[in-house]
């Protein structure tokens, strides 16, 4: 009834490509876009915004980075968080030693070069894909692990082995507050989307999912697979690299080396399995059911009257999580948005059957 | 490129002066021998079928002039330009565009955005234009949609343009495999059975297509087929192969009365 | 001849490297060769029971086609039952009650996981047995507890000292790396005598090269495929034991499954030789690395500490990736248009 197309004709190109071509959405989309910066601040709690919100938005951008090149180029990467932790120490090191630097440059540098490392481990994909491609992004986790634990240079020979930056500063307005930390990465996520958007929708997306789809045939129309695969690498390494410098600058404050381990690396794997791989929305959905599910494995035994030892909630997170991978792998590959997508199928319909 | 017309031309292009030349190629799996010295050549805005039994190495043919394979011995002559072997993305650069037997779509993607792959090669706008969406990268993707719909058109496609190309049933599928290599407004298309499993119905509206294509758009046809009927009508110049080798080159009429020809493919049907 | 040679030159190379590898610091430690050979024996011992975790792989890809990712947490938990059960019981009742839950896990995994998964690609059935391995973490842990456990082999703690007449010093092995070796050159002994000699081998090997052609001349393959995961258990018990009598026992994702990965891209993931090769090539390759090529590091570089052994393993097989994907004893894939 409310959700339907009827009289929405496109006269032009540029109406049809647009992002959201129905109004419904549109409108859905600014109201919710005006609810995240405007109404959220007033009522949420520190909390909230600590526990929930502000890891939430970080491993959606983190996560968006992953789906491009998993989701979209078809290439699997076990190991991305060591993009992570090379766009934060990147970053630590560019506050450090450059200390004039706008806080935002030194963000889209740190975002360069994490792409760097990106296509260098991406270079593999260019002879093996699956399986042994999945262990040669191992490679890639465990080598950044030992670099920064080891290599002085990078924690600045802190004795301890973790580094602690000084709290963001941009254009004179001191990012500390939870509130403020909120708005500057929902600015930031906002803006980082649009652009994974646009790169989906554009040539290099579709060069990205015709090598997923069947890399012979697109190398025959002339997408070349090496500058596909290692855009791929490059651009979802860039993603993750930035959110790895928020992650240790707005959400830690300070961090050690395993910050960044293979628990990270497959907890991303993991989100936009269950979120939706090809899916930008997709990665929303999933960073919200990780963050979301520890605390409600806390919470809700509580309130039913059963409380569980932290341990034992450990556990069953696990448990649960597994289970829910294996459920979502055989029963809805294409994760939560895809549920979503056919629940807006079914709306469009709606009320009539067919 | 202007509208184009949708009832058939009744007259035919003329056929040009030779645009590929293969010579002497062979080729080999290990100890399978695909094709062993054959040489032909192709003229331009021609329709050149290649016919023979099963097995023949038809396929392995047009996979070596488009370079997905590389011949142990042979060369080919592309427009002037030769190669000892032919590099995929380097054949599509040139001008060459092919389809596949067993449809290689990108099945995650929309017919659209499948034929909208055909247009890369020409699309240059640049990562950081893309992401932004500024102005030249958004008037880049109008312009080339432009000519997608012209496609989509001449194919009759427009009912299933958002539909992913997955979920369409076979003919349709072969239909947009045809539009994705006619996107890159090939010189030279290289197509595999483009009529395998198709009805009568779909048969007939394939050649149109074909024709079409090669008589508004001046493509030079190189084709597998077996259905005889087909090649004898549509074709200018047949070819045919078997166990690797050509036994036959000339007019339909010519091989049609080739002694040879008649007990490789003996009771070959209409 | 230059034929051959340059279509073998990648593996040339590497073997090369390798030997120059694992000599080098023995000719640069000419006076202590005793302290090398100790090294060595160290990452053999090491190397014994990686083998074993990617024997586990190796037959269930052989047989079934499924790289069973979850193979490592599966290990552990055996290694777990039989640790928590042998306080209560004798050592070999603890044994083969796990053995039995081993082959139950297996077949539920098989049946569960598995089969609804057949027609997805590789990277599909890795992340679905990468959920399993959570699963398994999570429930083990709920099952049989989270502290570190041991097994009690029953073999004395003290080294024992060898070939004290030849090198100064003799050198000094333990005595439970001995009986792991031991007990590991027997199992595979018995399995390549189980495959080449007996009805049922034979059987599974005709499975492993043709499901179809296996299924024509009337061999079960449901039954195949649960004797397989059986032996596959088995083999997981062998090395979960061992392991825990070593080591103690105790759940850790990142050590036990992921060092098979490299181990079987080395050897092939088909080939039960290239897996016991691969696993000892990388526990010495990482022992050497860590105690030979560390120190020189750690001054050139200034670093704090070691720590190479943690991805020596995987820059090994990201090498052998990049110059030979089908390892030492591996099939070569053709891609066909």
């Amino acid at each position: 009834m409310i959700y339907r197309e009827n009289g929405q004709f496109k006269s032009t190109y540029r109406a049809d490509l647009q992002m959201l071509p129905m109004l419904q959405d549109r409108v859905f989309m600014a109201a919710f876009v005006a609810f995240a910066f405007l109404a959220v601040p007033f009522f949420a709690s520190n909390y909230l915004f600590l526990s929930l919100l502000i890891p939430f938005l970080i491993l959606t951008l983190a996560a968006i980075g992953l789906n491009l090149l998993v989701g979209y180029c078809g290439q699997i990467s076990i190991g991305h968080a060591a993009f992570m932790a090379v766009g934060a120490y990147a970053a630590y090191n560019l506050v450090l030693r450059v200390p004039w630097l706008n806080f935002l440059v030194v963000l889209v540098l740190a975002g360069f070069i994490a792409a760097a490392a990106g296509m260098l481990f991406g270079i593999p994909s260019l002879r093996i894909k699956g399986l042994y491609l999945a262990v040669a992004t191992l490679a890639a986790q465990f080598f950044t692990d030992w670099l920064f634990a080891r290599v002085k240079w990078f924690t600045d020979y802190a004795h301890s082995g973790s580094v602690s930056p000084a709290p963001v500063e941009l254009f004179g307005w001191r990012v500390d507050t939870p509130v403020e930390k909120y708005l500057f990465l929902l600015g930031v996520l906002v803006v980082f989307t649009l652009l994974a958007k646009n790169l989906t929708r554009g040539h290099l997306g579709r060069a990205w999912m015709a090598t997923r789809d069947m890399d012979v045939a697109a190398e025959v129309i002339g997408i070349r697979p090496i500058y596909a695969k290692l855009t791929a690498f490059g651009v979802s390494a860039f993603y993750c690299g930035v959110a790895g410098a928020l992650w240790g600058f707005v959400h830690l404050g300070s961090w050690e080396p395993l910050a960044f381990n293979l628990t990270l690396s497959l907890n991303l794997l993991f989100m936009i399995i269950i979120g939706g791989m090809g899916s930008i929305l997709g990665a929303y959905y999933g960073a919200a059911f990780i963050v979301v599910l520890p605390i409600l494995l806390n919470q809700v035994p509580q309130w039913l009257g059963v409380p569980l030892s932290t341990a034992t909630a450990s556990h069953l997170e696990f448990m649960i999580f597994g289970a829910l991978i294996v459920l979502f792998l055989i029963l809805e590959p294409h994760g939560l948005a895809r549920l979503w997508a056919i629940g807006k199928e079914k709306l469009r319909l709606w009320p009539f059957p067919h | 490129m202007t509208a184009p017309e949708t009832h058939l031309q009744l007259q035919r292009r003329e056929v040009g002066e030779v645009i590929l030349a293969v010579e002497g190629v062979s080729l080999a799996f290990g100890g399978v021998r695909a094709l062993q010295e054959v040489s032909f050549d192709v003229r331009s805005h021609e329709v050149r079928a290649i016919i023979g039994p099963n097995g023949a190495g038809k396929s392995s043919m047009l996979n070596v002039i488009n370079g997905v394979y590389h011949p142990q011995r042979g060369r080919i002559r592309f427009k002037g330009r030769v190669f000892s072997d032919m590099d995929p993305h380097e054949a599509a650069v040139l001008g060459i565009a092919r389809t596949f037997q067993n449809i290689a779509l990108f099945k995650g993607m929309t017919v659209l955005d499948n034929i909208m792959t055909g247009r890369n090669l020409r699309m240059r706008a640049g990562i950081l234009a893309q992401a932004l969406r500024i102005g030249p990268a958004e008037r880049e993707e109008i312009r080339h949609r432009e000519h997608v719909e012209h496609i989509i058109d001449f194919l009759e496609l427009q009912a299933y343009r958002k539909t992913p190309a997955g979920r369409l049933p076979y003919g349709l599928q072969k239909r947009v495999d045809l539009g994705r290599a006619l996107a890159s407004e090939p010189q030279m298309l290289l197509l595999d059975e483009p009529m395998a499993g198709m009805n009568l119905e779909e048969k007939q509206d394939m050649c149109r297509y074909i024709l079409d294509a090669n008589d508004q758009l001046g493509t030079t046809i190189v084709l597998i087929e077996h259905d005889m009927g087909v090649v004898m009508d549509i074709s200018d110049r047949v070819v045919v192969l078997d166990y690797g080798r050509k036994i036959a080159d000339g007019t339909p009429d010519e091989v049609r009365a080739n002694q040879a020809v008649i007990e490789a493919y003996l009771g070959a049907s209409h | 001849m230059t034929g051959t040679l340059k279509r073998h030159a990648p593996i040339l190379t590497l073997g090369s490297l390798l030997v120059v590898g694992l000599f080098a610091p023995l000719a640069l430690k000419l006076s202590a060769p005793g302290f090398w050979l100790e090294v060595l024996l160290g990452g053999l011992m090491a190397g014994v029971l990686y083998s074993l975790v990617a024997l586990g792989f190796v037959l269930i890809f052989k047989a079934s086609g499924v790289f069973n990712f979850a193979q490592g947490a599966m290990v552990l938990f055996a290694a777990l039952a039989v640790a928590r059960l042998s306080e209560r019981m004798p050592l070999w009742a603890a044994i083969l009650i796990a053995v039995a839950i081993m082959v139950v896990l297996a077949m539920l995994i098989e049946r569960l996981v598995l089969r609804p998964l057949v027609n997805q690609e590789g990277v599909a059935l890795l992340m679905a047995t990468l959920g399993v391995t959570y699963f398994l973490d999570g429930f083990g842990q709920t099952v049989w507890g989270s502290d570190i456990y041991s097994i009690d082999l029953g073999i004395a703690r003290e080294p024992v000292m060898i070939l004290g007449e030849w090198i100064q010093g003799g050198i000094l092995i333990n005595r439970d790396d001995v009986a792991a070796a031991v007990v590991a050159v027997l199992l595979v002994g018995a399995l390549a005598l189980f495959f080449q000699k007996t009805a049922t081998g034979r059987a599974l090997r005709a499975v492993a090269d043709d499901h179809q052609a296996a299924q024509s001349i009337g061999i079960p393959l449901n039954r195949i495929w649960v004797i397989v995961w059986s032996v596959a258990g088995v083999v997981a018990i062998v090395a979960g034991v061992i392991w825990g009598g070593k080591l103690g026992v105790q759940f850790s994702i990142s050590q036990v499954a992921l060092k098979a990965l490299p181990v079987v891209i080395l050897g092939g993931f088909t080939s039960i030789p290239g897996a016991i090769l691969g696993g000892l090539i990388i526990g010495v390759g990482e022992k050497m690395a860590e105690v030979f090529l560390g120190p020189p590091l750690v001054k050139m570089f200034d670093l704090a500490g070691g720590g190479i052994e943690n991805w020596f393993a995987y820059m090994l097989a990201l090498l052998f990736l990049l110059v030979r994907p089908e390892g030492l004893f591996g099939e070569r894939h053709i891609d066909r248009v």
